[in-house]
């Protein structure tokens, strides 16, 4: 079982570059993982951490002034990052999909939803009108939307947001990528309405063997849906390993905080663990570890010195001090004595 | 005696239909709901878009005129009351809004936003004003020099601190939470509903609390009242109707919220379809064209809301001497039109 990952991130780093070259703000640093064909990843974190980012980097369509400035990128065993920019056109919407929050913004109000579905039918296997809208057709059928004759020919805006949502989904898997990126691809939708489009996805990635990636604020959703997390803070992945090893012992402060931090269903007396203080300015990160100005369990050394990827266990990383196999020891408890 | 109870509550808008408005409906926003808010405890509202719940709060707030029913705040008919009463309930129920970006205005100071309702309400000189406001400020945990800061100097989470403290200016009873969390960062959210406890438990305050978290909902009330397509559906003790619902649009409803924990296995229900129009609700109990549970006479009749055990639900599965669970059979023919 040592076959090839399907997408591996090796030390990638985007920073936003101002105009003038004064500002940079390092959006994605030196980010590491990896993600086996079928499996599914959540990238968690809160706005500004760098997870949206992320997706775009590896889809390669980063706004002008952001710059992948080093590391490696992956997915089947070639490298994304030293692809041309026609070579990428490709890729996307082929071998790698993505999905939107809003699926207004990504379906273009003027096209029937047929012709939207079947655009990338016809671009990257050159079938004829025809043939793609009748696989279009079956597209809509996979993803549960009635009567797909009739919607074929419709409009967006005829459309509920759960319906719309769903075909952003078809157009998705409709070349049949290997990787589906989804980016809060419910957080527009009403619960129940959550409830069927996270079992579509769940039931599309059976079907087609999808490695999937959710990029979300909710844990929830996590919980729900991946074998794989991976916790961004401050442009930084500070930990990742197998979501249910993280939720039963984390191995980051930042980490146990967000899980102790939201309502458990069922359990009104909890008191709520508070993060104290705001998410860093990502173009005036504080040295040494970005956590440290809001953890509870800050030690000296974490304000001089940004802590390295540590493995407290085989297939999981943390990027905390108190993770350092050595630190298990006497240094870590007069260090949280102190704290 | 209650804060507020609603009986019978409505809320009809006419629509038009049509360029000229020919063919006219109505749509039925809020349908006949009652309620009870105690004093000192949370009633949470929860339901999908287009159930009604932000009209209510509208209603509450005085900001939409009820079409039928009544509602009584401290014992009293709000149509009865005259200026001077009015007057008292609006200083008495106040809101904190879903969007904090949206609700303080930019051109003013941090002292004048929350030192407005004050100035507009009471006769107050201005170093008692000033008093009062830094009072508010510590209350909501923001220093003093915040007073003289303006409004984009705050992160999210401060500024629905500031929203809270101009809530509390006028030392109300009720407070209605519209989504209070909701637009904030997820290690911010714990702070604001903490803080929503702490005050209520030193003030005594009543809240009405509307959120589509359902976790976050449980958290904070005391009971729950369930929506659907404009009447309640289900009311009862928050921890009991959150374990065991007993409606089966609530039950599906709990169903489909997020697990807190990946071992947490639970019973999923996906409802079919979607919520239909309001405009044109279905005939008989609104909820049988998704409900796994229909039968025949859901479609006729309309369910009444009856106690069962302890709590207040509107389903015929209900009907056989207020009792009995699951007596009825569940019809698949109907369950299984997707």
């Amino acid at each position: 079982m040592t076959a090839a990952p399907l997408l591996e991130l090796d030390n990638l780093s985007t920073h936003y570059v101002s105009a003038q070259g004064t500002r940079v703000v390092r959006a994605v640093d030196e980010v590491s993982l990896r993600l086996n064909a079928g499996e599914t990843l959540g990238i968690v974190g809160e706005s500004g951490s760098g997870k949206s980012t992320l997706a775009l980097t590896i889809l390669r369509v980063l706004p002008p002034a952001a710059r992948i400035v080093g590391g490696r990128m992956l997915f089947d065993g070639e490298d994304l990052v030293t692809k041309s920019d026609a070579e990428m056109q490709h890729i996307r919407g082929k071998r790698i999909a993505m999905i939107l929050q809003d699926p207004m913004a990504s379906l273009n109000p003027l096209f029937t939803i047929g012709d939207q579905v079947a655009e990338p039918i016809r671009v990257h296997e050159g079938a004829r009108r025809a043939t793609a809208w009748s696989r279009a057709r079956d597209l809509l059928k996979a993803v549960r939307i009635p009567s797909p004759e009739t919607r074929l020919t419709q409009y967006p805006h005829e459309m509920s947001g759960g319906m719309r949502q769903r075909i952003v989904g078809a157009i998705g898997i409709s070349c049949e990528p290997r990787l589906l990126i989804a980016d809060e691809p419910t957080t527009s939708l009403d619960l129940t309405i959550q409830a069927q489009y996270l079992r579509l996805l769940h039931d599309l990635q059976q079907a087609h063997g999808l490695a999937l990636i959710f990029i979300t604020h909710n844990l929830g959703i996590v919980a729900k849906m991946c074998d794989q997390l991976a916790v961004m803070y401050a442009g930084r992945m500070v930990e990742s390993g197998p979501v249910s090893r993280i939720f039963n012992a984390p191995a980051h402060p930042y980490t146990r905080a967000l899980l102790n931090s939201i309502p458990r269903m069922g359990d009104p007396d909890q008191r709520l663990v508070a993060i104290d203080g705001q998410p860093p300015d990502l173009s005036a990160l504080p040295p040494g570890c970005s956590f440290a100005p809001r953890c509870p369990q800050v030690m000296p050394r974490c304000r001089n010195a940004a802590p390295p990827p540590f493995a407290p266990e085989e297939g999981r990383v943390a990027r905390c001090w108190l993770a350092e196999p050595a630190a298990v020891g006497g240094d870590f408890r007069v260090a949280s004595g102190v704290a | 005696m209650p804060v507020l109870e609603a009986a019978g509550l409505s809320k009809h808008f006419a629509a038009r239909r049509g360029l000229f408005g020919g063919d006219r409906g109505t749509v039925r926003a809020v349908d006949g709901i009652s309620f009870t808010i105690e004093r000192g405890q949370t009633l949470g509202i929860v339901g999908e878009s287009g159930c009604g719940k932000t009209t209510t709060a509208k209603l509450v707030l005085g900001l939409e005129v009820p079409t039928g029913g009544t509602m009584r705040f401290e014992g009293r008919d709000l149509q009865e009351l005259d200026t001077a009463g009015r007057r008292h309930y609006r200083k008495s129920v106040q809101a904190v809004f879903q969007d904090p970006y949206a609700s303080l205005n930019p051109r003013m100071r941090i002292g004048a936003i929350i030192a407005e309702p004050l100035v507009t309400n009471e006769q107050l000189a201005a170093a008692e004003v000033r008093e009062r406001v830094l009072d508010l400020l510590d209350m909501v945990g923001l220093p003093g020099r915040a007073a003289d800061l303006f409004p984009h100097e705050f992160s999210g989470g401060q500024r629905q601190r500031i929203a809270i403290a101009r809530a509390l200016a006028l030392s109300p009873a009720l407070i209605v939470l519209d989504e209070p969390v909701s637009a904030l960062d997820v290690s911010i959210r714990a702070q604001i509903l903490n803080l929503l406890r702490d005050l209520q438990a030193r003030l005594g305050l009543s809240y009405l609390f509307i959120a589509h978290d359902l976790a976050a909902v449980a958290h904070m009330s005391h009971t729950i009242a369930v929506m659907y397509l404009g009447k309640i559906v289900e009311t009862g003790e928050a921890r009991a109707l959150a374990r065991a619902p007993k409606h089966p649009y609530t039950e599906a409803l709990f169903s489909a919220a997020l697990p807190s924990h990946p071992d947490e296995r639970r019973e999923e229900i996906i409802l079919p379809g979607e919520v239909p129009s309001p405009l044109n609700p279905p005939s008989g109990c609104r909820f049988h064209p998704r409900c796994p549970h229909a039968m025949t006479r859901c479609a006729d009749e309309e369910p009444m809301l009856r106690y069962v055990e302890g709590r207040i639900v509107a389903c015929h599965l209900y009907d056989q001497g207020g009792e009995a669970s699951g007596a009825a059979v569940p019809l698949e023919a109907v369950a299984n039109a997707d």
